[in-house]
């Protein structure tokens, strides 16, 4: 069954380096408190499931969705934990409310980066224990090798991927709630120390805490609730081959297929030309135009010639990441996507503030598991 | 019917192979450390049991009072009202004698957790400890105990400030 499905409320909560003032609880029920104020609902009463995104090892406690109901207004009701990137539990929330059985599911997720010591480690958890971890090569090398695989097939070359930092950055600075706002030149970004060539320092983005807290509607559920119901055209979720020695190095497949399956489902032929707005995964600055590529929002090997020509820039034909990015708002972990949904909802509504784009109809937001996942997921966004 | 029916000619692996490296396999020790951020509700529990005390919060809505605390009532999904002291004393809600370590060792002598519903919070509302200087069979359900306390200048802000509950002379 396909019923229409709108966003009728998000809200956040932290969006900074360190947050000891506060425990992940504390962020959540934050977060909570004002997508439920948006929406005008009472999670006691009003809300039918719940959906946290979390990964164990990064909360560095088995079994986290055990420790999700209170701060969300979720005891004693159906919850359950989706393991992936934000947008993952956008799409689980979807199908929910497609089966007829719920109206009204809330999707949260959340990031504590601030309280794992050494996340290297806990990313290396993710390699194969047998024949990868062995080496004791670190997971950012994979992105220094995915990037030269990416130069090299594309065409571009590291001065396109170091504007995505200037840009970035620099639509950052018209973002509050952005950690690492910064007028920067490509030189600055080129000249940044190596982290795992050709990959600089400049290049990966920072990690932020903070939590993210969506309510997805049914849509006469939705009509009811908000005159601004921000609709939900298209959602998809795909991955590659998760091995090393068989993925495709130069290409984001996963992101390919995701947007394939959301834009078939929104009925989008045309991915350039519909789209007004995109909040695209930016965890490394070549993953932005890998991505873009990859969604069919320009032909293979364009996306550096259109961020150098501002194409991508706030002013600019089709603005990527007017938010700033993960490079400029700072990462989320696996609430990453949802911080990219967050942009998009404000850009449609109207609520974007001095970064607000004119006329803004469709908008695309695409997650990244992060390293070192091949896996995807898009949602497509109207107002 | 014999067994011999069921034992296969063949060889069998035995630890010594394993020792020796005539099988192969690989291990890994997890490096994960995590700092938690305490925050404002259990970072208050935490300063006040290393001065000997035990904190909880009250919502005025439901008249609820949890410990340990937090700074929202989870049933009422609003911000809590107000820090209530409460006793270092209570109830146990229930308990077990349990017989083995972590690594599944075997204990001669019992260690006994406990919930204990605290004095002051409302009914069936405490936490995890240890039960102490008690006859492991004497203990019961509705048993009331009294938190023993490390000396003052031992105590760091944690749980273990409490070493374990003992039965209150009835
Ligand atoms: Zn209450």
């Amino acid at each position: 069954m396909k019923r229409e499905v709108a966003i009728v409320g998000i809200g956040y909560a932290g969006f900074r380096p360190l947050t000891p003032d506060l425990s992940y609880k504390e962020l959540v029920f934050e977060a909570a408190t004002r997508a439920y104020a948006e929406a005008g609902i009472n999670p006691r009463t009003d809300v039918d499931s719940f959906i946290s995104v979390a990964e164990d090892l990064h909360e560095g406690t088995s079994i986290t969705d055990e420790y999700v109901p209170d701060q969300l207004g979720a005891v004693q009701k159906p919850v359950q934990t989706v393991a992936g990137d934000g947008i993952h539990g956008l799409a689980m929330a979807y199908m929910q409310i497609c089966t007829g059985q719920f109206d009204i599911v809330v999707v949260e997720s959340h990031a504590k980066a601030s309280n794992i010591l050494h996340l290297g480690h806990v990313t290396a958890m993710a390699m194969d224990p047998v024949y990868t971890r062995p080496l004791g090569v670190h997971p950012l090398a994979l992105a220094g090798m995915e990037m030269r695989r990416y130069l090299d097939e594309s065409g571009l070359t590291h001065e396109h991927c170091a504007q995505v930092v200037v840009k970035n950055r620099a639509h950052a600075l018209s973002n509050p709630l952005a950690s690492y706002p910064a007028v920067l030149e490509v030189e600055d970004v080129l000249n940044a120390p190596p982290v795992a060539e050709p990959l600089t320092q400049l290049e990966v983005s920072q990690h932020v805490d903070g939590a993210i807290v969506v309510v997805m509607a049914a849509g006469d559920v939705a009509r009811a609730l908000t005159d601004m119901p921000i609709w939900v055209l298209g959602i998809g979720f795909a991955n590659d081959a998760f091995a090393l020695d068989s993925r495709s190095w130069a290409q984001a497949e996963y992101a390919r297929l995701a947007g394939q399956m959301a834009y078939r489902m929104a009925g989008i032929r045309n991915p350039r030309a519909t789209i007004d707005v995109a909040e695209i995964d930016d965890t490394f600055a070549y993953k932005e135009l890998q991505h873009m590529e990859a969604l069919g929002l320009c032909a293979p090997g364009e996306a550096g010639y259109l961020v150098a020509e501002g194409y991508t820039s706030l002013e600019g034909e089709l603005p990527v990441n007017p938010s700033g990015g993960s490079l400029g708002v700072g990462h989320l972990l696996d609430a990453s996507g949802l911080a990219r949904v967050l942009e998009i909802v404000w850009q449609l509504r109207g609520d974007a503030g001095q970064r607000q784009i004119p006329d803004v109809e469709v908008g695309l937001a695409f997650g990244w598991r992060g390293l070192p996942t091949t896996s995807g997921a898009a949602i497509i966004l109207a107002n | 019917m014999t067994m011999e029916q069921w034992v296969y000619p063949s060889v069998y692996v035995k630890e010594d192979d394993f020792r020796e490296g005539r099988v192969l396999y690989t291990t890994w020790q997890p490096r994960l450390f995590y700092a938690w951020d305490r925050g404002t509700a259990i970072g208050r529990f935490l300063a006040e049991l290393k001065q000997g005390r035990i904190v909880g919060r009250r919502c005025r809505r439901c008249r609820r009072v949890v410990v340990p605390p937090r700074m929202f009532c989870e049933h009422c999904f609003r911000p809590n009202d107000e820090w209530v002291p409460l006793a270092d004393t209570g109830t146990v809600i229930t308990f077990s004698r349990c017989y083995i370590t972590w690594d599944m060792r075997r204990l001669e002598h019992p260690q006994i957790p406990a919930v204990i519903a605290i004095d002051g919070a409302s009914p069936g509302v405490g936490f995890l400890h240890h039960l102490g200087e008690v006859d492991p069979e004497a203990v019961h359900i509705g048993m009331k105990v009294k938190a023993v306390w490390k000396p003052a200048d031992q105590r760091e802000g944690a749980i273990t400030d409490i070493l374990y509950f003992k039965p209150m002379t009835e």
